[in-house]
């Protein structure tokens, strides 16, 4: 009987190897898989068993981001508050027991996870680990400045638009407000998401959880002048002083396209003579129309992506909550660069098929503000560790030159003009020499434009960049509903 | 050896104490080892000569079991303790009883075959039995709850093993007549598994039946004229219950793409979120524990309002549990203990001196084998899930005492085949 006895006992060694192959394959192998999974009830469990990293304002007290604790059964569980609510919240996003993420919280989830950090703290965390203790996420802070990022979600209300301010010297990034905004906090309340998506503000247009400030792509109007003239001056082929003829139109293609388009101008349909510096401080559509024709297209978009159009500008959100401005094909809506296919005329004055983000337009006023040198964004200013100690710093970069000094100096002469005696006005302020562009594109349905002011101010040592934009504004110019808002931002900025 | 295996036992429990801070906790583990020091002598007393390694593996395999019951909750462990001491009771009183000669057993072959078929029924009992989970396996009495399954299992072996060594020249041979009291007790015990819907326990007889009559008759066509059998049985339950198909629905596809039809609720929702979401989270528990595991305490069973991810786990599904604490080090530990203890129970059947006192260790050491494979295996997606214990690690009375009287059984065969080398019998 002892030989079947063998044979049974090499059967259950048999049954018992595939159990450990088995448990291998699960646990070795398959293990990255299954943590990936949507309906891993442990890992949404384990994810909160870390204390998040708090995110700071730039005052280094407003808490934008901060934890709650739990306690279940044996573990002490983490979830996420939002004390300052709707401010800011599509750039802080939200971090939820559903498991999704969006903001910095998701872009940033690795230093503030704890899981992204130097080897002192993840020699701290093995130990807290090791000893069951709470691991705890690095903190950030950022560069918002939160009184003056709760004073632009003010002055927006409940229009739909955005504000962007940053510093054009180092692209710390000081208010990216958007509206309307939302109340991260409800994303986890029973039919809260829902709640959310309902949320139109004045527009009715995309909802609350987009991020208008990088997301929102909209006709830059006459605030692209500042590209146009940038490259009209920067190629040497005009001067503040060339003369122009407006006629009340330039023709194009042997047609007329009309001043009559742009609401900016105030009422004067023909200008007569005037030079560049005129034409911009009055935002005359004629002269960059027949700007546009002379240096052409290609010309215009090889400076547009000088200053960043084209491409994704840089910043710590996560990549796809931020769009690249540029010229989109109407029927795709892809980005293209092909000149050969532009009405260099209509481009020339930020119509045709130009779309531009606030903070691409934001980049646009910085880098005239500094001297011709494309600030690169940033928001995080500081990320410490649980134990204070810095882990790492931003330090301010740039993403090259776009234009000569001599053209920046010039170009903030003309952007002067515009706030002391054109379409900007309403932007002065006293005692402070603001330099401006107001913009107001037509959005195809009757009196509603889309209104812009794209400024930088102090214009003899710049501060702060800012770029406004406002949605759907029923005779509402860039001049006379954005200007102010930028007004009392640029103060609010150079109060302190 | 014997000392470094119940140290191990004694420092799992001790690093389970110390995830909970709790007085208590210590006096399970001196309490646990006392108990385990009072088994020890009366093996010693008893059976002088029996394998020396069996006791303390088992006696290490329900120390993690007892430890892991503690960490998911600590009033499951007083009960779990309280069925230990029962178990060392029970064997203790197994050992006495049959140190002289066990195979008097064998004597009452028919009575232990009735006794098998007796214990298996009582859970269809009007009034008696209870319908837990799908299956109608347990008997209420009082209080507390009973698998008269899990004892019916030692039963059947005892039958088995007394009825093959008697026939096993005959059966071999083939003749019909010799096979009738096999047949009527065997399609008796299988009728009874399926009325109760106990698949796994169905499995694991047949298993056993399989084994054993091919170590009597070893005869290779029995076995697979019966995997033969049993596969058709099989085909025909899949066709005809719903609760088989579904098991196998979700071994094979436990995640699906599109919503499919949830019994339970009559909605359409994910596999995932309905028929296998035991299955899968079990998984989701393993592959949480990597290589080297959360630690033991350091696991996460709940949701974040504090309810349990994994039903039965404590029961059915502590290996998920076990698996996410110790890791894959920890986990394939704990099989190769079962495969020592495996092979420990195949080398004392080998060493036996009759064919009765084989055929006894022989089908009790496969048993064990095989419902641990039946389980982890479910568990581990090699073959569809049923629900069965985990043996002498899943928290249960009936599967503890029963595991303790297989343990007595070995430790009683392997202690008269000593006696026979050393006294010069035979």
């Amino acid at each position: 009987m002892n030989r079947q006895l063998n044979r049974l006992a090499v059967v259950a060694v048999v049954l018992l190897t595939a159990l450990i192959v088995a448990t291998t394959y699960w646990q070795a192998w398959a293990a990255g898989d299954l943590k990936a999974k949507q309906d891993n009830a442990i890992q949404r469990v384990v994810q909160f068993t870390i204390a998040r990293g708090l995110i700071y304002g730039a005052d280094g007290k407003t808490v934008f981001a901060a934890n709650k604790k739990k306690k279940t059964g044996t573990n002490t569980l983490f979830f996420r508050r939002y004390p300052n609510k709707g401010l800011a919240a599509q750039t802080i996003g939200y971090s939820t027991v559903s498991r999704s993420q969006t903001g910095l919280e998701e872009s940033m989830n690795d230093f503030l996870t704890g899981s992204n950090t130097n080897l002192s703290n993840a020699f701290h965390n093995l130990l807290n680990k090791l000893g069951r203790a709470t691991i705890k996420g690095d903190n950030l802070q950022l560069t918002i400045r939160p009184k003056v990022q709760r004073l632009a979600q003010q002055l927006l209300g409940n229009r739909c638009g955005a504000v962007v301010a940053m510093s054009p010297r180092t692209g710390a990034v000081y208010v990216m407000a958007s509206s309307p905004t939302y109340d991260p906090n409800e994303v986890d309340q029973p039919g809260g998401y829902a709640r959310i998506l309902h949320i139109r503000g004045a527009c009715d247009g995309a909802s609350a959880l987009y991020d208008r400030a990088t997301q929102g792509l909209f006709t830059p109007g006459s605030t692209f002048k500042i590209v146009t003239a940038a490259a009209a001056l920067d190629t040497g082929a005009f001067t503040p002083n060339s003369g122009f003829t407006d006629p009340g139109y330039c023709t194009e293609y042997g047609q007329k396209v009309f001043n009559s388009g742009n609401p900016d101008q105030g009422g004067h349909e023909v200008f007569g003579h005037l030079n560049l510096l005129s034409g911009f401080q009055h935002s005359v559509n004629s002269v960059f129309c027949n700007i546009g024709m002379k240096l052409g297209a290609k010309t215009l978009v090889d400076y547009a992506k000088r200053f960043g159009f084209y491409k994704v500008p840089p910043l710590e959100t996560p990549a796809n909550e931020r769009l690249p401005s540029g010229t989109y094909d109407q029927k795709t809506h892809r980005l293209t660069d092909d000149a050969s296919k532009m009405d260099p005329g209509r481009l020339a004055f930020g119509q045709w098929t130009m779309e531009a983000t606030p903070l691409q337009m934001a980049m646009v006023a910085a880098t005239v503000a500094n001297d011709g040198v494309v600030p690169r964004p940033y928001i995080v200013q500081k990320i410490t560790g649980p134990d204070g100690s810095t882990i790492k710093k931003t330090s301010p970069r740039t993403l090259g030159r776009a234009i000569k000094p001599e053209t920046a100096a010039e170009l903030t002469q003309m952007m002067e003009a515009v706030v002391t005696g054109g379409t900007g006005t309403a932007a002065q302020i006293p005692g402070i020499k603001v330099a401006g562009k107001t913009g107001t594109a037509e959005t195809g349905d009757g009196h509603y434009y889309t209104a812009w002011f794209d400024c930088f101010a102090p214009a003899d040592d710049p501060q702060v960049a800012v770029a406004v934009v406002l949605e759907k504004q029923l005779n509402g110019f860039g001049g006379s509903v954005s200007a102010p808002i930028a007004k009392q931002v640029i103060e609010a900025l150079l109060a302190r | 050896m014997v000392g470094i295996l119940t140290g191990l036992g004694f420092a799992s429990v001790y690093i389970a104490d110390k995830s909970r801070i709790s007085g208590g906790s210590l006096g399970y583990a001196v309490f646990f080892f006392a108990l385990y020091i009072a088994a020890h002598l009366i093996a010693r007393y008893a059976v002088p000569l029996a394998d020396p390694y069996v006791l303390p593996i088992a006696a290490l395999l329900t120390a993690i079991g007892l430890t892991e019951i503690y960490r998911l909750g600590p009033t499951d462990a007083f009960r779990q303790g309280t069925w230990v001491v029962i178990g060392v009771v029970v064997f203790a009183l197994a050992l006495f009883f049959l140190r002289r000669d066990y195979r008097t057993l064998e004597n009452y072959k028919y009575l232990w075959g009735l006794g098998a078929i007796a214990l298996l029924f009582m859970p269809l009992l009007p009034g008696l039995g209870e319908t837990i989970n799908g299956a109608r396996l347990w008997v209420h009495v009082g209080g507390y709850q009973f698998q008269p399954g899990e004892l019916g299992k030692i039963a059947l072996i005892i039958f088995l093993a007394g009825y093959l060594r008697e026939k096993r020249e005959v059966l071999a041979a083939g003749r019909l007549k010799d096979w009738g009291p096999l047949l009527v007790i065997w399609g008796a015990a299988m009728l009874v598994l399926f009325a109760t819907d106990d698949l796994g326990s169905a499995l694991l007889y047949y298993g056993i039946f399989l084994a054993m009559l091919y170590a009597a008759t070893a005869r290779i066509t029995f076995v697979a004229v019966g995997l033969g059998l049993f596969l058709a049985g099989a085909v025909a339950v899949y066709q005809g219950t719903p609760h088989v198909r579904e098991r196998v629905a979700n071994w094979l596809h436990p995640w699906t793409t599109t919503k499919v039809l949830c019994a339970t609720n009559g909605q359409l929702t994910y596999r995932q979120e309905c028929a296998s979401y035991q299955e899968v989270q079990s998984l989701y528990s393993i592959g949480h524990g990597g290589f080297g595991g959360t630690g033991l305490g350091a696991g996460t069973f709940q949701n974040a309002s504090g309810g349990q991810i994994i039903p039965a786990l404590k029961t059915d599904f502590i290996y998920s549990a076990l698996a996410q604490e110790l890791g894959l080090i920890g986990a394939a530990g704990l099989l190769l203990v079962y495969m020592v203890f495996t092979l420990r129970g195949f080398r004392i059947s080998l060493f036996a001196g009759d064919g009765f006192s084989k055929l006894l260790a022989a089908g009790l050491t496969f048993g064990f084998a095989l419902q641990t494979f039946i389980i982890v295996g479910g568990i581990l997606r090699v073959i569809p899930l049923t629900g069965i214990t985990l043996p002498l690690v899943s928290y249960g009375g009936s599967s503890i005492i029963s595991n303790f009287l297989l343990l007595a059984g070995l430790m009683l065969v392997s202690n008269r085949a000593n006696a026979e080398l050393q006294g010069g019998l035979r």
